[in-house]
């Protein structure tokens, strides 16, 4: 038996359901400047940026009141949902700073060696010369929930207010222009019901929105689709799970690896690998990606880095070292075809990797979304000047002129022909990167991960967590200081009670084990033949204050809603 | 009359907890917050302030700390303080529990409040101490680990479990009392609370400002000092047993918690 | 300085046994060095010198009694600061419990002294006292010494043995005392209340804690048999109570309760991390578990691999027949 998860998929009208008119009154709405959602490098990279342009023009300035600009984060600050590799290409932050020296940055600095391995289960084999893509020669080694921090603090000192715990729950349009946006209420029971301290949201207003909600945004998806501004190709995602160690000898070189412990045929398409970065002379960020459109229900990208980790290779580099941090997250991997045709809509910008601005083969994405936040503030601005910030048009141009756009164009077809295998794949991706992007040509479709069939493989041999090296999901989860109220509403929307083989790719793909098949279900799903048929519908235990809103469940089937601010994780260091 | 609530940041569950091996403290750097069993003492506050029963004519948040703790002040005032008060100074850094309640204590006196309220304890440290150090200080009466708290007649009547069962216990003001987290629940900041706090006073006094003797505080004041930190006495690894006969196994579980005396 | 003072706490003409494992712990130390092992009693008419003299049972050599109200810090401080100004000791010590650290942490401010709390034990060194305190959720202890005349040492609960009674007698002397004026502004209305039937599993001594692998909702039947047998009650992990098996006010772990009974038994749980910071700090660990890998057998004291249905409900019948219920 196979399934595709959109078969599955729960009834969610997101255009409808979280966009909508201010229901506050006139007295209750917090009027600001211009509303930013999200405190990732995008969204303080706009803040930034904003407050720059509006000191050189103080009238301006003024005329936004007494809060110039305003940013709303979900987590309980800039940082806490933040997490990536992550190599970062240096030209955004000089455009950002352009007077503050690279050594005062929030990065782990540059490395002159990096190294790409083929991995077999006790092998390593180098690709020499180390492929164009992952060369990494004067990028900076970061920690991107510590760059949020930074971000953070600079934004504040610029005078912008930052509003953390304050999840953005309902898009505001008002006669076809954005108008700000609603943020969630807190204090609900778990079916909702409002408990003694319930806090209703406001309606918080501005002359400008700007969604830089990360990697699957709540609004995002829903404004693309209300504003009709989709390319028509749809988004693709992958799933990184990352952890940092604290490590005895300091590691020496950017290390990426490709092939095992995924499977590389096409009944599989496991398309992914994984990274080892040092984070100065004692930390390791080490990670593994794998793209949400494999097929087999076993498959666990959390337990593969865990198996990862028992590499001779990986082994050595761990070496007497102690993990410090974990974390997981989706990546935007559609490429420059699943981008949206327009980035702006009346009164609103959209950018990230709300917006899917990922250079897959590179591995980028940090600087593209600091340098679209600042083209958000310029246009912004500009319009603002022109009295009317219902025009953003100046965002997709300046994007569209801009390396975002040039360098996503060049790798745009190469992503797709991995769904064919790896090693095809692979020989496509070389031939892109040789030829400039020239070859393939054309247009090759991306699909939605969620049409993809799932059936349940043969049973994999992830190691016993010890604890040490390895770990299960659940002390995962603790690492990340998750402090979710157990009783409060459920954010996943999803069907329960799914054929076998969905239930199975959910429990296996969630790195934080929210989604759990009950023993009893399995046995009575695998009645008779001692092996599950599938036949059988089962239902499924869902625990959702373990999630880390990583997203792979909105890729696979179901869908994260917001959830109330200040839940979820605490990254520090990821 | 005038509620005084203390207020400390802590750090943040998520950080990992480490001793600065130098200083042999608790190394406070890292991502901090409002210590969460203040919120109950703020809350505690409001709602005698919005109950009626006595009539409060503000709440000042009062916080020691370096400069990062402006947050949890903030923090305060977005919970309905109306003011607050931050003392700081480098001479305070690695005080102990003496030296902070009496610096502490004197921030407290220039106030005069007819109420201080605190949480039971701190996340991060220094357990159910801080309310009956400053009691002594400022010579009120004092009860810690309150679950509950009315006004009648004037005087505070609270409600705690103790050692023998629950108490109950008349405070007359000005007094001090530390809450427990099972006294209320907290209210969410509302936005426009959050985005009107850096607006509300905020007085910081240094230790001269606060007529606080450099030489009680900090490492010269603390009547501690931390001689070593050891890993925790190793665990015997247990005893693991598979059940084969039933009757067999239940004979020795039971032998095992007589052993313990578990069975009495 | 020399000497230790002890508070004894009483209620209703017996002593705490916290307290009596604290005159225990002092009068060790004292002989270790040097200096009298006194012991500080407060309260009414029901402190008789017969009562006061048996902490000697326990190797006081010295008790000071004052006559004040019971049950209330601040009178204690008042006379505890008296009676160690007056005649010099060098250490207050307190065993675990809430009057302990009022006072103790009283004591810190009227006689500007070093205050350890959580401490579970007390060493000697050159003749001075060490206290030992775990700190970071226990995953570190550091040794504390004193600065000045006074150290002050608040027990962790259950941190100092009771030692078996000798047939030591005490000397029993009164103490004047002139309360302040702040003493007697906080007065006791009702003292000693026990509420509803409702077991609170954070006092319990014994605990039962169900986990998923009971299977289902009706396996809580086998723990609360097997709690009542034992004369416990019955906790239950984050998984069972979101699952709707069992009442959140039984949550154990890192959202639910912290608990540190003197035998947890923990059915059908597997021990991640988030129960294990609920927990951990039990006096024994048993854990029942038919998976062999489970991670709670990692920090068990006892671990049985076996299917609860049927280990279960033999234990409660063998528990039954030796309590003789």
């Amino acid at each position: 038996m196979t399934t595709a998860p959109v078969d599955f998929a729960p009834r969610v009208d997101s255009a409808k359901e979280f966009v909508g008119r201010p229901t506050d009154s006139e007295e209750e709405r917090i009027e600001v400047g211009v509303v930013i959602v999200g405190g990732g490098p995008a969204g303080l990279a706009c803040a930034i940026r904003l407050s720059q342009l509006l000191e050189d023009q103080p009238e301006l300035g003024e005329s936004l009141g007494e809060v110039p600009v305003a940013l709303v984060e979900k987590g309980k600050g800039p940082g806490s949902h933040l997490l990536s590799g992550a190599m970062m290409r240096p030209s955004a932050m000089r455009k950002l700073f352009p007077d503050l020296p690279e050594e005062e940055w929030p990065t782990y600095g540059t490395v002159e060696r990096d190294r790409v391995y083929l991995m077999t289960k006790r092998r390593a084999v180098p690709l020499v010369p180390t492929p164009p893509p992952f060369r990494n020669h004067g990028n900076h080694v970061t920690s991107v929930a510590q760059l949020g921090r930074f971000l953070s603090e600079k934004a504040e000192e610029a005078g912008v207010y930052i509003l953390g715990e304050t999840a953005a729950a309902k898009l505001l349009v008002e006669d076809g222009v954005t108008v700000g946006v609603r943020t969630g209420d807190k204090g609900r029971g778990r079916s909702g019901e409002e408990l003694g301290n319930f806090e209703p949201g406001s309606d918080l207003i501005g002359k400008a929105t700007v969604l830089a909600e990360g990697s699957q945004g709540h609004l995002s998806g829903a404004a693309i689709r209300h504003f009709d501004i989709g390319s028509g190709d749809p988004m693709q995602w992958e799933l990184g799970v990352k952890e940092v160690w604290e490590v005895a000898k300091p590691l020496d070189r950017i290390i990426h690896t490709l092939g095992w412990p995924l499977k590389l045929g096409s009944r599989y398409r496991e398309f992914g690998g994984s990274w080892l970065y040092p984070m100065g002379e004692d930390k390791v960020s080490l990670g593994f990606v794998a793209g949400l459109d494999y097929r087999d229900a076993r498959f666990s990208a959390h337990d593969a880095l865990q198996l990862f980790k028992q590499h001779p290779l990986v082994r050595e580099i761990l070496a007497d070292g102690k993990r410090v941090a974990w974390g997981a997250k989706t990546i935007p991997s559609g490429g420059y075809w699943a981008i949206p045709e327009q980035l702006s809509a009346p009164g609103l910008c959209i950018a990230g990797d709300s917006a899917g601005m990922v250079n897959v083969p590179q591995l980028k994405g940090i600087h593209y979304a600091m340098h679209a936040g600042m083209f958000a503030a310029e246009a912004i601005v500009d319009a603002l000047k022109k009295g009317d910030a219902r025009d953003l048009s100046g965002y997709d141009r300046r994007v569209r002129e801009s390396e975002i756009a040039a360098d996503i164009y060049r790798s745009r077809n190469m992503r797709q022909p991995f769904s064919k295998g790896f090693f095809f794949g692979g020989a496509v991706a070389n031939a892109m990167e040789m030829s400039g992007g020239r070859f393939p040509g054309g247009h090759w479709k991306t699909h939605d991960d969620a049409t993809v069939d799932v059936f349940i493989g043969k049973a994999r041999k992830y190691p016993k967590p010890d604890g040490k090296l390895t770990f299960d999901k659940l002390s995962s989860v603790f690492a990340t200081g998750n402090a979710t109220r157990d009783d409060a509403p459920n954010h996943i929307r999803l069907r329960e009670k799914v054929p076998l083989e969905l239930a199975l790719m959910w429990q296996n793909m969630c790195p934080a084990q929210v989604y759990e098949v009950p023993e009893d279900e399995l046995e009575a799903a695998s009645e008779g033949s001692g092996e599950p048929d599938g036949k059988r519908l089962v239902k499924l235990q869902v625990t959702p204050s373990n999630c880390v809103q990583c997203g792979a469940i909105t890729a696979k089937g179901g869908r994260l809603t917001p959830p109330e601010g200040g839940d979820g994780p605490n990254y520090q260091l990821t | 009359m005038k509620i005084c609530v203390l207020v400390k940041e802590v750090p943040d569950a998520a950080v990992e907890k480490r001793i600065d091996t130098a200083t042999k403290r608790l190394d406070r750097s890292g991502e901090k917050n409002l210590n969460p069993f203040d919120t109950h003492a703020i809350e505690a506050a409001m709602q005698l302030k919005e109950g009626g029963a006595i009539e409060v004519d503000e709440v000042v948040a009062v916080t020691m700390g370096p400069a990062s703790a402006v947050r949890a002040l903030h923090k305060a005032v977005s919970l309905g303080a109306d003011r607050s008060l931050h003392l700081s100074d480098e001479a305070l850094a690695n005080s102990d529990v003496c030296a902070t309640g009496y610096a502490l204590a004197r921030v407290l006196e220039s106030e005069n409040p007819d109420l201080v309220l605190l949480g039971q304890q701190s996340d991060d440290g220094e357990c159910y101490t801080s309310g009956a150090v400053l009691a002594d200080h400022l010579k009120m009466p004092s009860l810690t680990q309150v679950i509950k708290m009315e006004v009648i007649d004037g005087k505070l009547r609270c409600e705690r479990q103790a050692e023998y069962g629950y108490d109950t216990v008349d405070v007359v003001l000005p007094a001090v009392i530390s809450v427990g987290d099972a006294i209320n629940e907290p209210r969410y900041p509302s936005l426009k609370a959050i985005m009107g706090a850096k607006k509300k006073p905020l007085e910081t006094k240094s230790i001269a400002d606060a007529g606080i003797e450099a030489g009680r505080v900090g490492t010269a004041g603390s009547r501690t000092s931390v001689l070593a930190i050891n890993p925790p006495p190793a665990k015997e690894p247990g005893e693991v047993i598979e059940d084969e006969d039933t009757n067999e196994t239940v004979e020795k579980i039971v032998r095992w918690l007589e052993e313990r005396k578990l069975l009495a | 300085m020399s000497g230790i003072l002890t508070y004894a706490l009483h209620y209703e003409g017996a002593f705490n046994k916290n307290s009596l494992g604290a005159v225990s712990e002092g009068a060790r130390l004292a002989k270790e060095i040097g200096g009298q092992a006194a012991a500080m009693v407060v309260g009414g008419d029901d402190l008789t010198n017969d009562l006061c003299a048996s902490l000697g049972n326990y190797g006081a050599t010295k008790v000071y009694r004052a006559r004040a109200p019971e049950g209330l810090a601040q009178p204690v401080v008042d006379a505890m600061a008296k009676v160690i100004r007056d005649e010099g000791y060098g250490y207050a010590l307190f065993g675990g419990g809430l009057l302990g650290f009022e006072i103790g942490a009283g004591l810190t401010a009227r006689l500007s002294a070093g205050v350890t709390m959580e401490v579970t034990a007390v060493k000697a060194q050159d003749g001075r006292l060490v206290a030992e305190r775990p700190i970071l959720q226990d995953t570190a202890v550091v040794d504390v010494e004193y600065v000045g005349d006074t150290g002050i040492i608040i027990g962790r609960l259950n941190a100092f043995d009771v030692a078996a009674p000798g047939d030591g007698t005490a000397e029993v002397v009164d103490v004047d005392l002139q309360l302040e004026e702040h003493s007697s502004r906080a007065v006791m209305v009702k003292r000693g209340e026990q509420r509803g039937a409702e077991v609170n599993i954070e006092d319990a001594e014994l605990l039962v804690a169900g986990g998923r692998g009971l299977g289902k909702p009706e396996g809580f039947g086998l723990c609360e048999d097997l709690a009542g047998a034992l004369g416990g009650a019955v906790a239950a992990t984050r998984a069972v109570v979101d699952a709707g098996w069992y009442p959140y006010s039984a949550q154990i772990g890192q959202t639910g309760k912290t608990v540190a009974p003197k035998l947890y038994l923990a059915a059908g749980i597997s021990g991640a991390i988030q129960h294990k910071v609920g927990m951990q700090s039990s006096e024994n660990i048993v854990a029942i578990n038919k998976d062999p890998n489970a991670p709670i057998f990692e920090y068990s004291d006892l671990g049985v691999v076996g299917d609860l249905n049927k280990i279960l409900p033999k234990l409660t019948e063998a528990v039954k027949a030796k309590r003789g219920g």
